[in-house]
């Protein structure tokens, strides 16, 4: 074999590898891009409408909060501005995972970060913390699946909206809690799990009960980061530099 | 082209934004302090956080059950395993508490 098909035959397994990975992704989110779908054209949302927003914005939780805004008649800059806030926690994340694929060509860098997740960012993260190279074909395979299912399935939710049977029993409302319980379980080897985690869960729990949802999101985030930054870089396992 | 068109449009743009901000912001530098390192290195664990944080304390038992056991085989298993308990013992639960 050639150095150039042994190279392509590679990237096409990272790409399947990263296939495998997507799928308890695309299990959980397929319930919530149904939903999403019914929800706005119950809210008066286009089938067109919906699809288009699931395909140009593709951040779950920001469409919903975009949609209840809409249905409530509140003005559209300020729909907006909270479909900025409830997805500003992706600062974060493209500042982490910038790291990881600064070695990527420009293009490719940008289609990556607009299909950047939640947990597109945690896996890929969990792949560099485990010294392999977060290569593109991988990163494509890990997202590509997500964003194809969550496209057709708000626009299936459009179409079949009414049809969703009791989402309650089946358990759908709870199943991203636990996918996320499952990513923050794969960083407790990190320096400072554990306090990271208790700010975080402290201060997101307070500013949701106080100041309310999305902002708990960022009040969190930042609660925890900052106790990262805070204590001495000995505590945090990341060596001064010479 | 409609209000509903331009919004999305409007919320797009600004979630793309937020997609490679802090990207943007961070490249721009040529030596990443420690400290930011260490604060890069919290946000998984932390953004995570407060995506369950406050979904597990506004739930019930059968919730809560359903996090402690997924918690427990996520100790011991992978990602796709304990996601599959955590799903089955909330399914479960539910017939029961409702």
């Amino acid at each position: 074999m050639s150095a150039e098909a042994i190279s392509e035959s590679n990237a096409k397994s990272d790409f399947w590898d990263g296939v495998r990975l997507s799928m308890p992704v695309v299990v959980a989110s397929a319930p919530f891009a149904l939903l999403f779908g019914a929800i706005a054209v119950d809210n008066g949302f286009s089938v067109l409408e919906a699809f288009l927003m699931s395909a140009l914005i593709f951040g779950g939780a920001s469409q919903m909060v975009g949609i209840e805004l809409f249905g409530q008649h509140v003005a559209p800059w300020l729909i907006v501005l909270s479909i900025f806030a409830v997805n500003f926690r992706h600062v974060l994340y493209s500042a982490g995972l910038g790291r990881r694929i600064a070695h990527w060509p420009v293009v490719q860098q940008a289609l990556g970060f607009f299909i950047m997740t939640d947990p597109q960012y945690a896996v890929s993260e969990a792949r560099a913390q485990s010294g392999e190279t977060v290569g593109f074909a991988w990163y494509l395979g890990l997202g590509l699946p997500v964003y194809v299912f969550w496209v057709i399935e708000s626009a299936l939710g459009a179409v079949f909206g009414k049809l969703i049977p009791d989402t309650h029993a089946l358990g759908i409302d709870f199943l991203l809690p636990i996918y996320f319980l499952g990513l923050v379980m794969g960083f407790r080897k990190r320096p400072l799990w554990l306090p990271v985690v208790v700010a975080s869960a402290v201060a997101s729990t307070i500013a949701y009960k106080t100041v309310g949802s999305p902002w708990h999101v960022s009040i969190g985030a930042v609660a925890g980061v900052l106790l990262a930054v805070i204590l001495p870089p000995h505590h945090s396992g990341v060596g001064e530099r010479p | 082209m409609s209000t509903t068109f331009w919004i999305i449009i409007a919320g797009a743009v600004a979630t793309y934004l937020t997609r490679v901000g802090g990207h943007l912001v961070i490249s721009r530098f040529d030596n990443v302090h420690p400290r930011v390192e260490a604060g890069l290195n919290a946000v998984p664990a932390a953004v995570l956080t407060t995506l369950v944080a406050p979904a597990a304390l506004g739930a019930g038992p059968a919730e809560w059950a359903a996090l402690i056991v997924a918690a427990a085989v996520s100790l011991r298993g992978g990602l796709m395993s304990m996601f599959l308990a955590g799903a089955a013992v909330l399914i479960l639960a539910r017939q029961f508490a409702g």
